[in-house]
């Protein structure tokens, strides 16, 4: 039992170093009295960084070669995600590109599209958004109703509407998914596109949160049109492609959780200059038990990478560790405020922005209820719920759903 | 990065669930709840045949010199059948008389001829600055017991409260003051002075007793400070480990019961309320799995690091197995509440676990107390 890296790894670990220590004066500064402000530079400034993460080889480190990638592990990734935050400098802007979309584009992507759209994706140039989740189907995914009709040449034209669509506002292109057949039961009837978010027809509008700041977006579809080439995986395989991307999705999640700064460390600094608070049994005993599960996470995190590291996949219950994160954070926020008083309200606090954050975090990427059923249905075998969509057309669906509305 | 179980572990893990599933120990917790002493198996000759005794004594005096980590498998399994096997009593004693190098008797009780118990002392923290033992009732914690005189005319006395598995042990090993110092002490419990009181409380797998040492003659152990503290944090991990061993039983149980029994036409199992309480327990008991890596590897991988882990697992284990216990007796309804269930047998042992060595409330403000001495 240990937690060193093997000597190829720490070769790899010092490779990296030494090249972020070579180049990080070249990085964006985003904190502190020289931070950029104006929010269209950030954006310029963090693709080109991205360029550079690129052509340094620490983005992308998980895709083949051939498409501009490293052909290593995920471990060689989360190596290289710990470098980059020692270094103490921004990771690539398009992680969800680079982590999610790119994949499902390598895998179920034909080649002109491999050859059209990964490079400029991984390097920044074109950055990438989601455009799976509806106002009407979120934890029910596959009941989207964005609708693309195949036209008489073959092209398609696309009309409905996205939401909690992150990086949007600069996304070159989106991965959508879309019904093209509602006369089929609601997995079958669903097709992926790759829409270029400048085209005729498409609107963007920031969706502002609890914080005040609009980090994703509402995309509205209004009759775009879509060239035959548009669709990824094949017409009517979108179910399959999506699965991909949110397999994707939940090892980009799994791996990246430590950097989000919710560890015990920095909840107990916020606490440990009260003098009154740090000898409070009961600030004490709150922050002893969120501290313990946050630990507990980090460990769960390395028995992962042990896991991967052995050539074995992450099952479903990785996702309990979100469950534990996400919690265990808000409750820290809940006593940090109580010990601190309205100044961690304050809208310049640390605190304030992440205790508005998390209310939407614990939806994000899988509802915890949504998680709780997957969990609880493939690692400990409990049965389903029964269904009322089974082997219906979609279309007869909507109507039932209307009826009974 | 490697926190995967060596081939020699799962065969460990697996040797002693062999070991254990001779006997009937779930039944036989039954019986002694109902007055029946006789019916708990005496399981110390299979610990004796397995090597546990000396798991945590070097293979110079006849122990196996394996880790902490190996020793809360032992431990989970013991816990999965609610058996006791008087490991956790023994196993930090002995850790303290292997730091040693003048231990008594370490041969005979590497081989399990002779039984050790620990006299739990928690060791200083942020707050409470002295070393301390379990009272016997409320939160006031007593100071540590004193030496007096030295050498061969040393002799110790005190009282300590609720010591897992005191009674029949031949050596009993704890922490005394000596000179504003803290130093290990080894004692007879045959010698003059010394009194072991056996006491059943709700579990009648735990055995207890309250001792009590009069001028009793002390061996002053020459074990090095980090081990005396070490001893009461591997307590706090065993316990641990022992208890998510009766988490994984009483979620397999938990869970099979969910898929077979039906209202409304449908498993209860496929309810979301039923579901997502059970998914709570696997979430406990994965956190708490972490944990145990966690201290196992701290223990000789960045010992600065265990009194956090050790108390860490032992606040999420004793959590878990609350929770888990009351998850069993409600997902199985009325039954899970009768004498005759299990469900009540997990919850015993949750009750008792929870408040013995420091409580699982003891170990939650060390975790705090750690991180926020480190801050």
């Amino acid at each position: 039992m240990d937690l060193d890296d093997t000597p190829e790894q720490a070769a790899f670990r010092a490779q990296v170093r030494s090249w972020l220590e070579e180049h990080k004066a070249e990085a964006p500064v985003l904190q502190g009295p020289d931070a950029i402000k104006d929010e269209d530079e950030i954006i310029a400034a963090r693709r080109a960084w991205q360029g550079k993460l690129a052509e340094g080889g620490l983005a992308g480190l998980t895709w083949p070669k051939e498409y501009g990638g490293q052909g290593l592990g995920p471990i060689e990734q989360v190596t290289a995600n710990q470098e980059i935050a020692r270094a103490k400098v921004p990771g690539i802007l398009d992680a969800i590109g680079v982590g999610m979309l790119g994949p499902t584009i390598i895998a179920h992507g034909t080649d002109e599209q491999k050859s059209r759209y990964l490079a400029p994706l991984l390097h920044g140039d074109e950055v990438w958004c989601q455009l799976f989740s509806e106002p009407a189907a979120g934890s029910d995914l596959a009941a989207v109703q964005t609708r693309a009709r195949l036209q008489d040449d073959g092209t398609w034209r696309l009309s409905g509407q996205k939401v909690w669509t992150t990086n949007a506002q600069f996304a070159a292109y989106g991965l959508l998914l879309a019904r093209t057949d509602a006369d089929v039961p609601k997995h079958k009837g669903l097709t992926m596109f790759i829409v270029p978010m400048d085209a005729e027809g498409v609107t963007i509008r920031g969706l502002r949160q609890i914080s005040g700041e609009a980090e994703f977006n509402e995309v509205f579809f209004d009759d775009v049109a879509l060239d035959a080439d548009a669709v990824v995986g094949g017409v009517g395989n979108g179910w399959g492609t999506a699965l991909t991307t949110l397999m994707f999705e939940r090892v980009t999640i799994g791996l990246g959780s430590e950097g989000m700064g919710y560890n015990s460390t920095r909840f107990a600094s916020a606490l440990a200059t009260d003098e009154a608070a740090r000898r409070d049994p009961e600030v004490r005993h709150r922050l002893g038990e969120i501290a313990a599960e946050l630990l507990a996470i980090r460990f769960t995190g390395y028995r992962t990478l042990t896991a991967l590291q052995k050539g074995q996949v992450p099952g479903p219950e990785a996702g309990l560790a979100k469950v534990t994160l996400v919690s265990g954070a808000i409750k820290a926020g809940d006593l940090i405020a109580d010990v601190l008083g309205p100044d961690a309200l304050d809208e310049d606090s640390e605190w304030s922005y992440m205790i508005s954050f998390l209310p939407g975090l614990k939806s994000a990427g899988g509802t915890e209820e949504i998680l709780r059923n997957t969990i609880g249905e493939r690692v400990l075998g409990l049965p389903p719920e029964p269904r009322l969509d089974k082997g219906i057309p979609f279309s007869e669906l909507r109507s039932k759903e209307g009826a009974a509305a | 990065m490697n926190l995967a179980l060596s081939d020699e572990q799962v065969f460990l893990r697996e040797a002693a669930r062999g070991a254990l599933s001779r006997f009937k120990t779930l039944e036989a917790a039954r019986e002694a709840l109902d007055g029946d002493e006789q019916a708990l198996p005496d399981l110390w000759p299979t610990a004796c045949e397995a090597g546990w005794p000396g798991l945590l004594i070097g293979e110079q005096h006849g122990g196996a010199g394996l880790d902490a980590f190996d020793a809360m498998l032992v431990l989970g399994e013991c816990g999965r059948v609610i058996a006791g096997v008087a490991l956790l009593g023994h196993l930090p004693a002995t850790a303290i008389l292997d730091a040693s190098t003048n231990a008594p008797m370490l041969e005979a009780l590497a081989t399990g001829e002779k039984r050790a118990a620990y006299l739990p002392v928690s060791p200083p923290g942020d707050v409470q600055q002295a070393w301390t033992v379990d009272p016997h009732s409320g939160i006031e914690r007593p100071a540590a017991p004193a030496v007096s005189g030295s050498g061969d005319g040393a002799t110790v006395s005190g009282t300590f409260a609720f010591v897992p598995d005191a009674p029949g042990a031949e050596v009993l090993v704890g922490v005394a003051i000596q000179d504003g110092k803290p130093v290990g002490v080894a004692v007879e419990s045959g010698a003059q002075g010394v009194s072991v009181e056996a006491v059943e409380r709700y579990d009648a797998t735990r055995s207890l007793g309250h001792v009590k040492l009069e001028n009793a003659p002390a061996t002053v152990l020459d074990a090095p400070p980090e081990a005396l503290a070490a001893a009461w944090h591997l307590a706090q991990a065993l316990i641990a480990a022992e208890s998510l061993g009766s988490v994984e039983t009483a979620l397999d149980v938990s869970v099979a019961y969910a898929k077979e029994r039906f209202t409304f036409g449908r498993a209860i199992g496929s309810y979301q309320a039923v579901k997502h309480s059970l998914t709570e327990v696997l979430r406990n008991l994965e956190n708490g799995r972490s944990l145990l890596y966690y201290a196992g590897w701290a223990r000789n991988g960045s010992p600065e690091e265990f009194p956090l882990a050790a108390s860490a697992a032992r606040s999420v284990a004793g959590r878990a197995l609350d929770d888990a216990a009351r998850t069993m007796i409600s997902v199985h309804g009325g039954i899970g509440e009768t004498w005759e269930h299990d469900a009540p047998l997990y919850f015993r042992r949750a009750q008792l676990s929870r408040r013995l060595v420091g409580g699982t409330h003891g170990a939650t403000d060390r975790v705090a107390g750690e991180l926020l001495a480190q801050a």
